[in-house]
């Protein structure tokens, strides 16, 4: 049976009705045509899923979203202000931190999270903030590097 | 369900229900039994479900309950931990970290910083997995799961909890409400070792967890706990009897890494085979127990 519920996503309201079975990551990408948030394996191994939920770096994947009622998301449609791209999107763009770019919606919102808490990492605590992130493409060496090229924006 | 996914999904019609309060949750799990199921972090219960493994008929979400979250620590009542705190509160909490070393360290090697935001520790208890890595350190804190149920309370010490792979001793209708451990002796040190194919995102092939008390070079307790290698996390207790009240030298620990063989039964699998487990177990007890004697004695973490 449908549960109406509330979610804040990127600044925006919305009522919803949900089947209980559906993750946050379907609502995001079916019901609000936020495609950005990628599924890459459905059970919180690889990362591409990832989203801030009340500030949180999270799997969207292993969230249910009526679990999700109320709760206030930041997607990487949400990163961008009114036509100005985030430090990090132009430090990945820069830098080349990506290729297929399956992988970067996801790296994006965890160095987020990371430069949140931490504005200036060292390589080590990237690696680590970024653990929960997999990319089969660049063997993550530019992607580091667009990290910290954006946390020296960001300074 | 619309949307591609990347491969097909078996979740069962479940009836989901979000309690406001413990005796709500009760009720439910009581009313539906085995056909129920608790969801707190949902980083388990969601992945079983969709691979149809678990197939509940009312799913109980507890994360609305208020006052489940709670970390606290005092000299006295010791450690006590909510059912909703996740581990990445823990991992953050620098008093945890301060009085149960071991136990932090096990906190942050699960998963990911996304998988740590939404597990809880009671989640990782209840999961019951035999490679918990949460669990080899909370044995050698001497820690219990308080339950309310239908019956009322009763407080369950880990050792008695688990009952074989995915299985432990919560009934029909408990919830498990709170993780309680002791504060540690005067001069204690932890130590716990996850050996896995990665530096995250794996499970344990071996998890060793060690607790040592020691009063200058005598060890006045000892305590070491195995992941992964027997249907439970286990207690070594023919190691902790070999060392407790001795003088530590590298010939007992030798002794002591052979003993702890005798509490495992490791099987093979993906991730290891049960020669490389038992071959392990001996190598990381010696380890973990000479480390955490050091850091009893006052040495860097």
């Amino acid at each position: 049976m449908k549960q109406r519920i509330h979610l804040r996503v990127n600044g925006e309201d919305y009522e919803l009705e949900v089947d209980p079975r559906r993750r946050l990551l379907d609502v995001l990408r079916d019901d609000l045509g936020l495609t950005g948030t990628k599924e890459g394996c459905g059970t919180g191994d690889c990362g591409a899923c990832s989203v801030l939920l009340d500030g949180k770096l999270i799997n969207s994947c292993l969230k249910l979203a009526v679990s999700a009622d109320g709760a206030d998301i930041l997607t990487i449609e949400g990163l961008a202000q009114g036509g100005t791209l985030h430090p990090l999107q132009e430090a990945f763009m820069e830098k080349g931190g990506l290729q297929c770019g399956i992988c970067t919606p996801g790296m994006i919102m965890a160095a987020k999270a990371l430069l949140d808490e931490n504005p200036h990492p060292t390589v080590e605590e990237i690696r680590l903030a970024l653990a929960g992130n997999l990319c089969r493409c660049t063997g993550y060496t530019k992607i580091i590097e667009s990290v910290q090229a954006a946390a020296e924006k960001m300074a | 369900m619309r949307g591609g996914t990347a491969r097909p999904v078996n979740m069962v019609n479940f009836e989901y229900f979000a309690p406001a309060t413990v005796e709500e949750a009760c009720a439910l799990l009581a009313r539906y039994g085995r056909e129920a199921r608790v969801l707190a972090g949902g980083t388990d219960v969601l992945i079983f479900m969709r691979d149809g493994k678990l197939r509940p008929r009312a799913l109980v979400d507890i994360t609305r309950i208020p006052g489940l979250e709670g970390i606290s620590y005092d000299g006295s009542a010791g450690l006590r931990i909510g059912a909703l705190a996740t581990l990445r509160t823990i991992e953050k909490n620098p008093v945890v970290a301060a009085h149960y070393p071991h136990f932090v360290s096990a906190v942050r090697e699960v998963g990911s910083i996304q998988i740590r935001n939404l597990a809880t520790v009671m989640g990782n208890v209840c999961n019951s997995s035999p490679a918990a890595d949460t669990v080899p350190p909370l044995l050698t804190m001497e820690a219990s799961v308080r339950l309310v149920g239908p019956q009322g309370e009763r407080t369950v010490p880990l050792t008695q909890f688990f009952t074989g792979p995915g299985q432990n001793v919560i009934a029909p209708g408990e919830l498990a409400v709170e993780l309680i451990a002791p504060p540690p002796p005067p001069h204690t040190g932890g130590a716990y070792y996850k050996l896995a194919a990665r530096r995250a995102m794996d499970i344990a092939f071996v998890g060793v967890a060690a607790q040592v008390s020691r009063e200058n070079g005598t060890l006045t307790d000892v305590r070491i706990a195995l992941g992964a290698v027997a249907p439970t996390p286990v207690r070594a207790t023919a190691a902790e009897d070999l060392l407790r009240g001795q003088t530590l030298t590298e010939e007992l620990l030798e002794q002591a890494g052979q003993a702890a063989l005798a509490a495992a039964s490791p099987i093979s699998d993906h991730r290891a085979s049960a020669e490389y487990r038992r071959a392990m177990v001996p190598v990381l007890t010696k380890r973990m127990v000479r480390r955490a004697y050091e850091l009893a004695g006052g040495e860097q973490a």
